[in-house]
């Protein structure tokens, strides 16, 4: 569904600050895999997901979504193949639209946008009982304005309609980082069901290994702009944070250090 | 008196299309575009040049409006793909339209006195059907020289009004919107933000330059300085009518910036009634009129905060009164 092939990215060429983000990356994501991925700060995880999203170009190599070569596509483009859940819980829905219209126009991330109304009774059906998969009530709020409810209530708001209309691959940049504990967990448990319930090939990057291992089939550690740690299906199943930090420091060399706070 | 506030009234619902458009980039894009003093006056230069040289009036004037349509896209343009700063785009844009509004013009002012135009068309149109005559009878207080430009223009205000609310509720409609409420989202959306600009830019100016086209028509004349001041205007119209009538829907909101429109008119005009004010101080005081309603606002809510918390603080005692009472009982 996704490829990555000889993923390179390198900041501030040239110059003192230069700082090499992406080591010839490879990574193959089969339809249905739900993949996370883990490691420290600078590690490159956000990088990546912007290469794979189109709002960074790599320098090398190539993204292919679904056989597709979609490299040089912009990222809006590319939005026709991908759904995007941010950290911030602000930045994944429009807060001085409604709920509705906000539905309306995640509606619209795989079709032509035209001179029809964005919201329709046909669709505003489709709308509630969508809504009412979250359980938060919002579908008796199709008119408040989004800007209105709480940080919790935007990322489920995010995640739905980021995955509603089925994307090829759903990418989820720390999503449940900026929430307090409770929140994080619904919206934990939100991304379980539903990516189960569309079968999504999903990459996750996350900062909290407890939740690397509770999804996904997959499980990758990056550190330093390289893919240094895969384990998969069973393999996966019996890791633990613990191995996950002897394995980090077998493989690095060194203390996960002040990372292990963060981290754990 | 009254005739002086008939004709702020006409002029306010005229100088209303151009405060629509400057809603749309400045609230709905969230783009300050200056711009805005430049398309004014090139809607006023092509339509009277065009009118001068006989063409037809309503013509004319939709000529104007496509000229503006390209002078947004143009500051749109700069901003979106040359990646200038949006207040820079428009000042840019602005000073460029200044030279090329005199090349339009030929010269820095185009009269208009003795032609044809829109507002005579449809005065003498009103002449013939006779409603004049009839109000007359109905309010024999108030007569003025025709009803002809309130009457009409409202009933097209409020049209070009509520097309505008019914685009904004299209699917391009929602996704304009949402790139000045929040570019990052509609982009992952899979909304080209910039062509969204360009074209909002686009509408906004297109209405900015049709509203210059109908005032060089209502008042006889295009003139090269008549766009001077013209964005603060049209910023004092959406504050002025947003505090006055409120702004909670997309359809409230335009109300609210034409009665703003019409309400500026009507304070400027009060305002020069006072001795000592001249005609040139006009752009002083829409400045004042300006600063007042973006800092009264605040300073009123923030007092009327101040008192809802002291009333709770009051209740608040009041329960712990009445605590107390019930414990001496």
């Amino acid at each position: 569904m996704l490829t990555l092939k000889q993923i390179t990215k390198a900041f501030n060429e040239g110059t003192l600050d230069e700082k090499v983000a992406l080591k010839h990356i490879n990574l193959t994501l089969e339809p249905g895999d739900f993949v996370t991925i883990i490691g420290s700060n600078g590690a490159g995880k956000s990088t990546l997901m912007n290469i794979i999203s189109g709002r960074l170009t790599p320098d090398t190599g190539e993204v292919i979504i679904k056989g597709e070569n979609v490299t040089n596509m912009s990222e809006h483009e590319r939005a026709r193949y991908i759904g995007r859940v941010f950290q911030d819980p602000m930045a994944g829905t429009a807060p001085n639209m409604t709920i509705e219209e906000n539905l309306a126009l995640a509606y619209n991330r795989t079709m032509k946008r035209t001179l029809r109304f964005g919201v329709t009774k046909k669709r505003r059906e489709f709308f509630k009982e969508t809504l009412q998969t979250l359980q938060l009530g919002l579908e008796n709020r199709l008119n408040a304005k989004v800007g209105l409810l709480s940080g919790g209530e935007r990322q489920a708001l995010s995640l739905l309609i980021a995955t509603f209309t089925k994307p090829h691959l759903l990418l989820l940049d720390e999503h449940t980082a900026a929430l307090d504990p409770a929140r994080a967990q619904l919206i934990t448990e939100l991304t379980k069901q539903i990516v189960e319930k569309e079968r999504l090939t999903t990459l996750m990057v996350t900062h909290n290994m407890e939740q690397a291992l509770q999804l996904g089939n997959r499980l990758i550690m990056m550190d330093r702009g390289q893919i240094i740690f895969e384990a998969s299906g069973k393999e996966k199943e019996k890791l633990t944070v613990e191995k996950l930090l002897q394995e980090f420091q077998r493989i690095r060399g060194s203390q996960f250090a002040s990372d292990r706070a963060v981290l754990v | 008196m009254l005739t002086a506030l008939f004709s702020s009234v006409e002029a306010g619902l005229l100088y209303a299309i151009m405060a629509l458009g400057v809603y749309l980039s400045f609230r709905i894009l969230d783009f300050p575009d200056l711009t805005v003093d430049g398309s004014f006056v090139t809607g006023a230069a092509v339509a009277s040049v065009l009118i001068v040289n006989g063409t037809n009036p309503f013509l004319a004037s939709f000529a104007a409006l496509l000229a503006g349509f390209l002078a947004g896209c143009a500051t749109g343009l700069l901003h979106t793909k040359g990646k200038i700063n949006p207040l820079l785009s428009g000042i840019l844009m602005m000073i460029a339209l200044y030279s090329i509004n005199l090349r339009i013009m030929g010269k820095p002012n185009v009269p208009l006195l003795q032609q044809e135009t829109v507002v005579t068309i449809i005065s003498d149109w009103w002449k013939g059907i006779g409603v004049d005559q009839a109000l007359a009878n109905i309010i024999p207080s108030f007569v003025p020289k025709t009803w002809a430009i309130v009457i009409v223009m409202f009933l097209f205000v409020i049209v070009l009004k509520m097309l505008i609310d019914l685009f904004l509720k299209t699917e391009i409609g929602l996704a304009l919107r949402a790139t000045g409420d929040n570019k990052k989202m509609i982009a992952s959306f899979s909304g080209n933000t910039d062509q969204l600009t360009i074209v909002g830019l686009g509408i906004s100016n297109a209405l900015v330059a049709f509203s210059g086209a109908l005032i060089a028509q209502y008042s006889g004349f295009s003139d090269i300085g008549m766009g001077i001041g013209m964005i603060v205007i049209g910023l004092a119209s959406v504050i002025i009518g947003e505090a006055l009538f409120g702004a909670r829907t997309i359809a409230r909101a335009t109300f609210a910036v034409i009665g703003g429109a019409i309400v500026y008119r009507i304070v400027i005009t009060l305002a020069l009634r006072i001795q000592f004010l001249e005609t040139g101080d006009v752009k002083l005081i829409t400045a004042f009129i300006v600063i007042m309603a973006l800092i009264l606002p605040q300073f009123l809510s923030a007092r009327m905060e101040k008192r809802r918390k002291l009333q709770a603080e009051k209740r608040g005692e009041s329960v712990a009164n009445s605590q107390t009472d019930y414990k001496s009982v």
